[in-house]
């Protein structure tokens, strides 16, 4: 299968090929080994991710929230295939997108979004560990948020873990996108949210007062 | 235009002087002294005692720059020193002297921050353009990139820094402090053949390192004495698993701003190995790795002299009533004026 596949994304771990599955058109990933790791470090890692990331994505569709459809795993080759979404990553959206750029309605409308899906991962207790805006995606077809890229993600009940996994979010539009720092909106346990307060604290060098 | 950096942040004291030539932009290094606070083996230096350091050497390591560039008092533009962040104890024995420098010659004092200077003094060894930068260090665990007039952290340690790691797994085997801790771990590392599994804890973008530093701890005290795994052995366990660590934040970082250069810089930044594993993840990126040596790796003056200059270049001066010291200094509170 991997033979008729196009490359269409060198990522930091993986390969995404997309190809012809049964009538539809999916993705696959291939983690590749990493030469610089010591190969019992990267076997270790590699095995653990392809698994843990198949789970969690399985785990995230069964409970309602949008992400792509788990098709099926191979171990063996660490490969991963699965539904090829049409759609817009959130990051280009938010940085060519004149009418996010401009439109406070909009933008919004689209952080509510994030924050519903968000809320649903943490619900079911997947913590998606990479939360960036390039692991977000708008489906063209009815507009929905899918969350993809779940090769970090883990599973915890812990406030603690939901917690930096928003505080990587949070980071992730400061470093990115200046200029969205209003951009979010979650909606969960009071619990998450102080953890979240206290989260943020942490990370060296900052400048306390009192 | 000249200008003399001070730097004592650490147990480094370092007098740096550098010469910006405005019309070319040709930078020409005049003095780079260094004297280093080396503590014995199996113990760590403490701020207090580090000060006691600083304050005794400085005058002289001054006049040793002074010296070895062959410049007068009066060529001098500007004079900086690090600003934070550090020990507080150090930063302010070595502030004190930037502070009486100025007056005593009347010249204009910056304050600089430890961690631009780093990445100021790496750009401009390597003539790296916008690299994504990973700060290694005692005290400083980052991966930055640079956007719109700031240096962006993206990934930083949750804990402790990958060098105070490293320094305290040092002290646990007793190595010794000369030169530094992290290098005769290097040179032991090389000696290892056995892979012993430690942690490893990426959490997105960011690290922690105080988890595993327990867990090496323990499988010391339990297997040195029995013979089950040597010295060597866990040394090369250490780095592999936490350089593997940094290289994997840095890529991240790479692939999610789409960069294709990465720059080290930071006290342990000249570990040949951790470089090593950096070119071959660049490598499968098709990119390029920056690295500089012990001279600009390690804390020095220069890096300060250089980045204080170019601040002082677009108009910026630390009035002498606010030429204090901080201990927590984050790089992102830098405005970057120099750069586009």
């Amino acid at each position: 299968m991997i033979e008729s596949a196009i490359l269409i994304k060198q990522g930091a771990e993986a390969r995404i090929y997309t190809a012809p599955f049964l009538t539809r058109t999916a993705i696959i990933k291939e983690r590749f080994s990493k030469t610089y790791r010591h190969p019992t470090l990267d076997k270790k890692l590699t095995a653990r991710r392809v698994t843990q990331e198949a789970r969690c994505l399985f785990k995230c569709r069964k409970s309602g929230v949008d992400t792509p459809v788990l098709y099926f795993v191979n171990t063996e080759n660490s490969t991963i295939c699965m539904e090829f979404i049409q759609g817009m990553i959130i990051k280009d959206l938010l940085i060519s997108d004149n009418e996010y750029i401009q439109n406070k309605e909009k933008q919004d409308e689209l952080a509510e979004k994030i924050g519903i899906a968000l809320a649903k991962v943490h619900a079911v207790d997947v913590i998606h560990g990479d939360l960036t805006t390039s692991n977000l995606m708008l489906r063209e077809s009815n507009q929905s948020l899918v969350i993809i890229d779940f090769g970090l993600s883990y599973v915890s009940s812990l406030p603690e873990d939901k917690a930096v996994d928003l505080y990587v979010l949070e980071k992730a539009f400061l470093s990115t996108h200046p200029n969205s720092e209003e951009m979010k909106n979650y909606k969960a346990s009071q619990g998450i949210l102080s953890k979240l307060a206290e989260v943020r604290l942490r990370g060296r060098k900052r400048s306390m007062v009192g | 235009m000249i200008a003399i950096g001070l730097e004592g942040s650490a147990n480094k004291l370092g007098i740096g002087i550098i010469e910006h030539n405005t019309e070319t932009g040709v930078v020409k290094i005049l003095a780079n002294i260094r004297h280093t606070h080396v503590t014995p083996p199996g113990t760590g230096f403490l701020p207090r005692d580090t000060a006691v350091h600083h304050r005794e050497y400085i005058i002289p390591v001054i006049k040793e720059a002074l010296k070895t560039s062959n410049i007068k008092i009066k060529d001098v533009d500007v004079i900086c020193y690090t600003k934070g962040p550090g020990m507080g104890a150090p930063l302010v024995s070595v502030a004190i002297v930037a502070r009486t420098l100025a007056l005593l010659w009347n010249k204009p004092i910056v304050g600089v921050n430890h961690c631009i200077g780093h990445i100021e003094m790496g750009r401009e060894i390597t003539g790296a353009d916008n690299p994504v930068v990973l700060y290694v260090s005692g005290g400083n665990t980052q991966v930055i990139a640079y956007s719109e007039h700031r240096y962006r952290i993206f990934g930083e340690t949750l804990d402790i820094a990958v060098g105070n790691c490293l320094d305290r797994f040092a002290r646990i085997l007793n190595l010794p402090n000369d030169p530094s801790p992290g290098y005769n771990i290097e040179q032991y590392a090389k000696k290892g053949k056995k892979f012993i599994e430690l942690p490893y804890t990426v959490k997105g973008m960011d690290v922690s390192f105080s988890g595993i530093l327990s867990n090496i701890e323990t499988i010391a005290n339990d297997q040195l004495s029995n013979n089950q795994c040597t010295p060597e052995d866990l040394c090369f366990s250490l780095q592999e698993t936490v350089f593997a660590m940094l290289v994997e934040i840095t890529e991240r970082a790479m692939a999610h701003i789409g960069s294709k250069e990465v720059l080290i810089v930071g006290g342990v930044g000249c570990n040949l190995r951790l470089q090593e594993m950096m070119a071959q993840m660049v490598e499968q990126r098709d990119g390029k790795v920056f690295a500089t040596d012990e001279r600009f790796c390690i804390d020095n003056g220069i890096m300060i002299a250089h980045a204080g200059l170019l601040a002082y270049r677009t108009g910026f001066v630390t009035p002498l009533e606010k030429s204090t010291c901080t201990q927590r200094f984050r790089t992102d509170e830098v405005y970057v004026a120099w750069r586009d």
